[in-house]
Parts: C-alpha cells; sequence; structure tokens
C-alpha cells in the first residue's frame, strides 16, 4: 500500500498520520500538497485532521475548491481508498463525497477525550480486524462533529449498513447519555455506498501505538493496509 | 515642509511623555543620552522601551541571582526562549513561559489567545517546531459571575488558538482565589523541539542583508499595549479596549509552516518575532545584539488600514509578524517560501554599521537612535524594599477546633474549585495532537514523548501564592521545589525551569520585598536542585484600585526521560498493591486550602522546605522509575494526605485505597496538612524491600501506610476511623465540581 | 454598491448557539423572544447587481452547506 496524506493550510494532524502510516503500519506515505494535483500513484488517500483554511468559513468548506481534492473526487469515483478523520470527514461531507453535515457540537464547545465506539459494520475495508458490536476507545477532538442528515438520507444509510461507528457506553450501548456531541444517532463514522470512502470524527491515529492510552486505532489501518496488501 | 511635520505629531514635552508612561527623570536621562530633544516618533519608541514589561527596569539587579548555567544548558535568558539539551546527539527543548495578564482582563478570549500565539512565536523564532503548551491560570472565585465569565473566556481563546495552530495544550495549573479578582493571571508556556545546529538567533548581521518582514500585516491594534502592561488598572482600564489585539491561529500556523521551511535553508542571518512593542523591540534587539545597525523604510511595510504613521507603525502590537535578516541576494528565495504558504514577505530596510536604527518614509529620515545605549543604558532601578508591618499578624497561626465531621470536609475540599479535577478545562484543549503526549492531563506532570525517539519530557507548572503571600521566601523555594518533585514523581530527571513573576507594584516597598524575597527563595532552590533558570518574564503593576494580588512566581519546570515508556502515572493501577509514603506527616497547617477553605483564615507562615530532602526524593524518584519499581506516585499538596490518596483513586479504574495511620497528631491536621516533602507510592507488593532499601539509601523516611483495594476509599487513625467512602461518590464531586459551577 | 448574502440554518435543523443565546435572553429578564436562530451575513462590494447569478453559485456552493443552510441575496446601494 501506498498512502498519501493532503497537507491543507491549517492541517495540523498531516504529521501524525504520516507518522501512524509510515512509521507504524510501514507503507510507503507522501504527503500530498493541497495545490498539487498529482496523487503521486497513492492507493490510499488521507485527508487529516486540523484546521483547513482556519475553518473560517465552515469546517472544510474552503478545501473542497483545492486542486488536490478535484483529484480525490476523481480518484474515489474510479474506487481509490479515501480516509477522512476529524477535519478530513468535514472535507468529505462538504465535497459530496460522503452524505449529511457536520455542525457546531451541541455542548458548543471544543471538546478532547477518550471516547468508546461501537464497530456497527467490521464487513469495511476499514475495519475488517474489528468484531461486530466491538467496543473500542478512541479520542475525539472537535467542535463541530455533531452530524446531521436528513430522515430519507438516513434510512439510506442504515439500509446499507453505511454507519461504521456510534457512540456508546463501555457496554456498547449508544444512547444519548454516550453522545459527546450531539450526532443523530449517535453516528462517529460512515462509508460511502460503495464502500471505499471512510469518514470519523474520532482520531485513530492518536491510540495506535503501545505507548498511547490505547492501542485501539491502530487495527483501522492495519485493516487498510493489508486490505490493499503489500505492506512490509 | 518636510516629511515629518507631514503627520502633523504633537509638541514633544515632559507631559507628553509622561502621557507614554515615561517619568521625568527617565525623560532628563533620556534628553541626556541623546544630547538633543527627541522626536515625537523617537520618544515612543523610548517609551516603550523604557517601559517595565521591555526594561525589566525594577526586576532586573535581581534576576541575576537565578543560577542559568548548567552543562546541559545550550541557551539561558535572553534570547526569545531558553534551549536545555535532551541527549548527546544533539536534542534539544526550547521552552519559556510569559504573562498575558493585562490584556486578558481586558479582553479575556483575545487576551489569552494571543498569549498563546505569541509564546508559540517565541518558540518557533529558535527554530524549534513546539511540540507541547502549558498554562498557568488565576482567576477570582467562581461564585462571582465576572470571574467565570473571565475564566470561561479565557480557556475559549487558548483554545481557539491552541487547538487550530496545532500544539497539544498538555495541562498546566488553574488557581482561584479572590486576590485576583480585578486581576486574572493568564501565564502561557511552549516547548519546542530543535537540534543543537538548527538553533536561531535574533541577529542582524552583514552589512546590506536585507531586513525582511514577514507575517500578517500592521495595524493600529496595540498601540502602548507594553505600556499599558506596566500600569496599576483602574476604572479606566476597560475603556482601553480598543488596544486589545485580536489573534489569527491560522495565519501563524503558516508563518510556523514558512519559517521552519525557510530555516531548512541557508538562505537566512537571523529572525526575531514581534511581540511587545512590536518591530520596536524586534529592530533594536537585533541592532544592539549583533552591535550593527539597521535601516527601515517604513512606509514599505504592509499595512492593513489607511493613513498609518510612523509612529503608529514602530509601535503596533500586530500578531503573527516577525522580522527577519536575510543574506543578500536571497530575497527571492525567501518570498518564495512564504508565497507557497499564502504569505507576505516584504523586504523593508537593511542591516547598517553605524550601530543606529534608522527610520524613513518616503526617502526621508524621520528618526533616528542608537541602538545599543538604549538597549543597555535603560533605566535599572535598586527600588527600596521591606517587610510590610502586616507580616506578623499573617504569619500568626490561629487556633481551630476540629470540625466533627471529617469525612464533610473532604467532600468540600474535593469540591473546593482549586482542588476540583480540572477536565472541564483540558477537555476544552486539543491536548492529543502530535500523537507525543503519552501521559494525559490531570497527573502531576505533563510527560511527552519526543519525535519517534524514546525520549521524553515532563512538564509541570506550579506555585502557591499564598504560601508565597505568607513568607514569600519560603513560597518561592516552594515553588521550585514543587514542580520539581511532580517532575521526579513521574519519572523524570528535573533540568532546569521557566518562570512568570507576577506580582503588584515594585514601587511599594513590601512588594518589592515579596518579590526580592521570592526571588532568593527561588534562586536558592534552583542552585540545590540543580535546575538552573533558561527563560522567563516579569509581570508587574498586577494591582486594582491599590489591592495587589499575592505574589505568583509561577515556576514551569521541565524534566527529561531517557526512556518514555518508564514514566509514572499518578492514578493507582490496580488492586492489592501497597501504599507507601514517603517524607513525613508534621500536621503543619499554616497556609493550607484546608484552613483557608474550612475556616476562612489565610494565615500562619508558610511551611519550611527541606532542599536536601527534596534532593534526595528527585534522586530516588529518578532510580526507582529507571528500575521501573514504582506503578504510581503522586506528592502532596494543597489538600494534604487525604486529598492526594483520593485524587490517586480517580483514574477512572475504580480502584480505592485502604490507609491505616499510626499518628499521635490531630486528625484534621493529620488529613489535610500541607508540609512538604511528601510523596504517595503505589509498590507491587513483590517490590516492597527493594524501595525500602532504595529509599533508606536516599536516607528518606519511608513507612508503609495501607493497600489499593476495590472501590472504597478508607483512612483510620490509630484504629479510629476517619473516612470510609465510596471512590465513585467522592470522584464525581472532585470530576463534576468545575464543569457544574460553569453551566 | 454592496451586496448582503444572508446564510441561515434551515427550518427544522437544531441550533444550539441559538438555544444558547435565547436561554441567555431570558436570563436577562426579557421573555418576549421565542426563538433565535443565529445566521451569517456576508457583506461584498460590488459594481452593480449583473452578479447575482455569480453570486447564487457562490453562496449555494461555498458560503452556504446546502444541507444544512439556505441563504438569500440582498443589495444595497
Amino acid at each position: 500500500m501506498k498512502a498519501g496524506v493532503v497537507v491543507f493550510p491549517g492541517s495540523n494532524c498531516d504529521h501524525d498520520c504520516y507518522h501512524v502510516l509510515k512509521h507504524v503500519i510501514g507503507a510507503e506515505t507522501v504527503f500530498l500538497w493541497h495545490k498539487d494535483t498529482d496523487l503521486q500513484g497513492v492507493d490510499l488517500v488521507v485527508f487529516p485532521g486540523g484546521f483547513s483554511y482556519g475553518d473560517y468559513l465552515r469546517c472544510g468548506a474552503i478545501a473542497k475548491f483545492s486542486p488536490i481534492v478535484s483529484e480525490v473526487i476523481k480518484f474515489a469515483e474510479n474506487g481509490g481508498h479515501v480516509l477522512g478523520i476529524c477535519n478530513g470527514f468535514q472535507v468529505l461531507t462538504e465535497s459530496g463525497l460522503l452524505p449529511g453535515a457536520l455542525m457546531r457540537n451541541r455542548g458548543l464547545k471544543f471538546k478532547c477525550e477518550y471516547v468508546n465506539l461501537r464497530v456497527d459494520n467490521s464487513d469495511t475495508p476499514y475495519t475488517n480486524m474489528y468484531a461486530d458490536g466491538e467496543v473500542i476507545r478512541i479520542p475525539i477532538a472537535h467542535a463541530d462533529g455533531n452530524y446531521y442528515i436528513d430522515e430519507e438520507g438516513m434510512k439510506e444509510l442504515e439500509e446499507n449498513k453505511q454507519i461504521v461507528f456510534r457512540y456508546c457506553d463501555e457496554n456498547g450501548t449508544a444512547e444519548d447519555d454516550s453522545n459527546p456531541n450531539g450526532s443523530l444517532g449517535n453516528i462517529a463514522g460512515i462509508i460511502n455506498k460503495k464502500g471505499n470512502v471512510l469518514g470519523m470524527m474520532p482520531h485513530p491515529e492518536r491510540c495506535a501505538e503501545g505507548v498511547m492510552e490505547t492501542r485501539d486505532g491502530y487495527f483501522l489501518f492495519e485493516s487498510i493496509a493489508k486490505f490493499i496488501g503489500g505492506c512490509k | 515642509m518636510s516629511v515629518y511635520e507631514k503627520f502633523g505629531f504633537p509638541e514633544v514635552t515632559a507631559e507628553a511623555a509622561k502621557g507614554m508612561g515615561l517619568s521625568a527623570s527617565e525623560f532628563e536621562g533620556v534628553k541626556k543620552l541623546l544630547g538633543r530633544m527627541p522626536n515625537y516618533i523617537e520618544l515612543g519608541v523610548i517609551s516603550s522601551m523604557y517601559s517595565e514589561h521591555c526594561s525589566y527596569k525594577s526586576s532586573r539587579m535581581h534576576l541575576a541571582k537565578f543560577p542559568t548555567t548548567a552543562p546541559w544548558v545550550v541557551q539561558g535568558p535572553g534570547e526569545n526562549a531558553g534551549i536545555i539539551e535532551v541527549d548527546s546527539e544533539g536534542l534539544c527543548v526550547c521552552f519559556k513561559v510569559e504573562s498575558h495578564n493585562h490584556p486578558s482582563f481586558i479582553e479575556p478570549f483575545q487576551g489569552a489567545a494571543t498569549g498563546v500565539g505569541g509564546i508559540l512565536r517565541d518558540v518557533f523564532t529558535m527554530g524549534a517546531r513546539p511540540v507541547a503548551a502549558m498554562n498557568s491560570l488565576r482567576f477570582g472565585k467562581l461564585d462571582k459571575p465576572k470571574n467565570r465569565q473571565i475564566f470561561e473566556g479565557v480557556v475559549a481563546g487558548i483554545s481557539h488558538y491552541g487547538n487550530c495552530f496545532g500544539v497539544p495544550t498538555v495541562g498546566g495549573e488553574v488557581y482561584f482565589n479572590s486576590c485576583y479578582d480585578g486581576n486574572p493571571l493568564v501565564n502561557a508556556f511552549a516547548l519546542g523541539v530543535v537540534q543543537k545546529e538548527n538553533i536561531y538567533l535574533a541577529k542582524a548581521e552583514g552589512l546590506g542583508n536585507p531586513v525582511i518582514y514577514v507575517g500578517a500585516k500592521t495595524g493600529r491594534d496595540g498601540i502602548h499595549g507594553a505600556t499599558m502592561a506596566s500600569e496599576e488598572f483602574n476604572e479606566n482600564s476597560e475603556s482601553k479596549r480598543p488596544n486589545v489585539q485580536i489573534g489569527d491561529p491560522f495565519k501563524e500556523k503558516l508563518l510556523l509552516e514558512a519559517c521552519l521551511e525557510l530555516m531548512k535553508t541557508d538562505y537566512i542571518v537571523g529572525i526575531q518575532d514581534m511581540g511587545a512593542a512590536g518591530l520596536t523591540s524586534s529592530s533594536f534587539e537585533m541592532a544592539s545584539k549583533s552591535g550593527s545597525g539597521v535601516r527601515l523604510d517604513l512606509d514599505m511595510v504592509p499595512m492593513r488600514e489607511k493613513g498609518m504613521n510612523p509612529y503608529e507603525i514602530m509601535l503596533s502590537e500586530s500578531q503573527e509578524r516577525m522580522l527577519m535578516v536575510a543574506k543578500k541576494g536571497y530575497e527571492d528565495k525567501v518570498k518564495a517560501i512564504f508565497d507557497k504558504w499564502d504569505l507576505d514577505a516584504v523586504v523593508i530596510g537593511e542591516v547598517t554599521n553605524d550601530g543606529y536604527v534608522r527610520l524613513f518614509w518616503d526617502g526621508e529620515e524621520v528618526a533616528a537612535l542608537e541602538a545599543a545605549p538604549l538597549a543597555d543604558e535603560a533605566p535599572k532601578y535598586n527600588r527600596p524594599y521591606a517587610r510590610g508591618e502586616y507580616m506578623d499578624e499573617l504569619q500568626r497561626l490561629p487556633k481551630v477546633d476540629a470540625p466533627s465531621n471529617l469525612q464533610k470536609v473532604l467532600e468540600d475540599l474535593l469540591a473546593n474549585e482549586t482542588i476540583a479535577s480540572k477536565r472541564w478545562v483540558w477537555n476544552q484543549y486539543d491536548h492529543m495532537v502530535r500523537v507525543g503526549t503519552v501521559q494525559l492531563p490531570g497527573s502531576d506532570a505533563a510527560v511527552i514523548r519526543l519525535n519517534e525517539s524514546e525520549k521524553g519530557i515532563a512538564i509541570s507548572s506550579d506555585c502557591n501564592s499564598r504560601f508565597c503571600l505568607l513568607n514569600p521566601y519560603e513560597g518561592g523555594k516552594a515553588a521550585i521545589a514543587e514542580s520539581a518533585r511532580n517532575v521526579a514523581v513521574s519519572g523524570a530527571r528535573p533540568r532546569a525551569f521557566t518562570n512568570c513573576l507576577n506580582f503588584g507594584n515594585p514601587e511599594k516597598p513590601d512588594i518589592m520585598w515579596q518579590f526580592v524575597s521570592a526571588v532568593e527563595g527561588m534562586a536558592e532552590a534552583a542552585k540545590v536542585l540543580e535546575t538552573p533558570a533558561i527563560s522567563g518574564n516579569v509581570s508587574l503593576y498586577n494591582e486594582t484600585e491599590g489591592k495587589p494580588i499575592y505574589p505568583t512566581p509561577t515556576i514551569v519546570m521541565v524534566g527529561v526521560f531517557d526512556d518514555v515508556t518508564k514514566r509514572i502515572g499518578s492514578y493507582f493501577t490496580s488492586m492489592e498493591s501497597a501504599v507507601y509514603l514517603i517524607g513525613e506527616n508534621t500536621g503543619y497547617i499554616g497556609g493550607s486550602e484546608y484552613l483557608a477553605a474550612v475556616h476562612g483564615y489565610e494565615r500562619g507562615d508558610a511551611p519550611e522546605v527541606d532542599l536536601e530532602r527534596e534532593k534526595n526524593i528527585i534522586d530516588f524518584m529518578c532510580d526507582a522509575a529507571d528500575k521501573r519499581l514504582v506503578k504510581a506516585a503522586h506528592d502532596v499538596s494543597e489538600g494534604g494526605l487525604a486529598v492526594a490518596l483520593c485524587e490517586m483513586c480517580f483514574g477512572g479504574d475504580n480502584v480505592g485505597v485502604n490507609v491505616k495511620l499510626e499518628s499521635g497528631i490531630r486528625a484534621d491536621a493529620l488529613l489535610f496538612g500541607e508540609n512538604h516533602g511528601r510523596v504517595i507510592l503505589e509498590i507491587d507488593v513483590n517490590n516492597a524491600q527493594v524501595v525500602t532499601a532504595l529509599a533508606e539509601k536516599y536516607n528518606l523516611p519511608i513507612s508503609k501506610i495501607g493497600r489499593t483495594c476495590s472501590g472504597l476509599i478508607e483512612i483510620a487513625n490509630k484504629s479510629e476511623k476517619v473516612i470510609s467512602a465510596k471512590v465513585s461518590d467522592l470522584e464525581k464531586i472532585w470530576k463534576n465540581s468545575i464543569g457544574d459551577r460553569m453551566k | 454598491m454592496k451586496a448582503k448574502v444572508y446564510v441561515r440554518l434551515k427550518n427544522g435543523v437544531l441550533d444550539p448557539q441559538g438555544q444558547t443565546i435565547q436561554s441567555s435572553i431570558e436570563r436577562m429578564g426579557y421573555d418576549f423572544a421565542s426563538e433565535v436562530r443565529v445566521g451569517k451575513v456576508f457583506e461584498i462590494e460590488v459594481k452593480d447587481d449583473s452578479c447575482r447569478k455569480d453570486l447564487e453559485k457562490i453562496a449555494s456552493t461555498m458560503l452556504a452547506n446546502m444541507i444544512i443552510e439556505e441563504y438569500s441575496i440582498e443589495f444595497e446601494a
């Protein structure tokens, strides 16, 4: 697997994703500059977290006009794998690669903490090393992670098993008490219908090594690396 | 009409000088130094440089008492930030703490945000990539709406700036005391990583080299902000609001990336951040340090507002700007890098060799001042100091009755805003970005892994200002000792500190005495503990309507791990471990949170610090950590032994503790006294003998006080049960207290 | 002249900022405000109103997120 981490002005988890992909997973990894149009033959594109363009209009709203994003859209349409984390998820919804929108947290404040996630679909290229219903602990860090979609859209997500992660308690129950930001249906991460584009608010790259609080995020990267193949 | 006349500046008089903060004698001194009357622009420049904030005129002679050298110190005080070496291969960390108190009182959100921005620039100006931020915050009590509003705004401002910039804000300290009602303290700290050979300094060398302005455009922000930060507050302060700078963390992030990219090349000679007093201090410092000179064409400076004049440009404190000196002929290469990051980079002058900073407008010289004398011969005062007469009364320990229900006292202390969990604060900070935070906030020290290496850094910020009020010398010692102890308790070797000395009006002898005593106490502790001062700042005049804050010399101590996997957390990790106490309970309650919160007395001499004992604790902890003998460790501070034991149970795993003490001390003093030199350890029972022997080797008293258990906190003294509660009940009180008050 | 583009949340989309502001208004002692909705206004200096079509394009693709927001455009002399 060759991975590319997109760098927008204001991306700040770009080095973190690069570190995990390259040094922990052992994948060949490159940075993709927002003004470029060459994807350098990568198999996986990662939109990292951060504050692209300062998040000054709406999170992810300006990034979608970058030259690189037009290329990534084509790449995804042709079946290429795209992972958006936090601000990257916002870029994916803003650019139409994933349905719905991410709004201001219901508590209005930025929130950074470990949360419990239930894996609701382990049959994706990104989650095949988890089990359905497994509860994992991965940190969030965002002010705008409140997922919204209209009723019809929600029905479609449910029917197609597109909801991959939900916020839950330690027993896997996804209720309002365990919802950190007000997301509809406690949604923390979704995949597109085709199954190649995943967006999630939590940061798996922040817990992918033994020295961290948990190592639960490692398996997401390992899943996609195994799925694409050719690492280490 | 000359260009200067066109601006229509007011006449330069002693009155005008006074309006800019220059005293009559300082104004006379200026005239003598120049041998002529300064013009209006020059007067503005000089008054900024002579302000307390820039010149340290009241504090300089005492700051010289700090030890500032050690084999591992690469850069001591005097640059944008200090630097220590972490390993033998030149891996260094660069750090500093700085106050942004006055701006944060006037506009909490922007004041705190720009404080963070300023300290980050100080670090990356040296060539270091910031990898951790921290803050020491002090507010009035949360029952007053005004204090809640300031607290909320400050935390939001720090969160806004740090999160967007992408530096993890890994912890810090938050204190509440009514002495900060009209004077909140916001001390921002940042730490960056740099290889020794890649360090950049503020230099303006090489005749004819271009001076380049980079970053945000200049507006009329914070004109005379440095002067404002050197005045007492009064009721007019709120009307100074237009002076407040607005921060743009996104721009600063771009500036960081562009500067670090540029620093990998050999295109530039020196670089300096435009902080307090903006272009004035950056140009004069660069010129005076290099003994060169600088010519600036001020009309070339990128301006955000129409009709700005040279005076305003020189004194603007607009944020996110840098001044650099490039090698001649490399201008276009420098510009190309800034272009890539969508930033302005404009040549606004050149390096000269006549020792002067000369300011031009439309090609005509509008001001000329010699750089070195102005920097070197800034006023320096040996202000009179004397112990206040009120000290005898303050130091007398009042007699208090023992409360009948100590468990209730414990619950009240856990809910006390100074002791309660600061989760509400750090949940708003992105404390994990950069995947280096291996110890989450809430422990004694924050622990950061450095890059891909095994090396790590522990950081702790401390100052018990009540101790400093009651006995500034012992309080100063305690600030150093506690921060070093916190670093050591996490397993790291304390190496150096940075400080932010927040005091009242130095023109009052009793305040000056607090300052001198605290500095001397800190210096003494720093010598014994082998932790030099490598950077810092001083914030004076923290008074509102004549009421000063408690003396608050904030210390941020940095320690080093050779192997960060050997770090020690402060929460109990498992049941059926042995619990040991290093040090002794003396039952002294003077200056304690207990005495203040429960009995209403902020009285009694501060507890004495035994520096030899503290040094031994540090050596013991480093040795024990290296041998992986300790499962958890926590120092005893605010709230005493009982609170420290509780805090160790609040890691979320419902591990409790069963403690049996055998002491003749009155129970309330035993549980809540705050004498120094104590650490609680969680030890695997199989290691008990080794640990005891190790403590004896370091001449430390050690006693087994109990064991960990499931879900209960029980403390007994001589078979009398004094505390018996569920971990979950007490944890809830402690964890939610601040969040509930802020709803 | 000045073009003003107003962007607001669609009816029915939860607005936590608006709700918070509304309860603050109530805490200030006023009881007439029954619903607060927060929006944005973009003021753009333009030559004349012939740019309406282009502005609509800009508003619908960038200034507003049409999944949750709607916009309107006004011109002011």
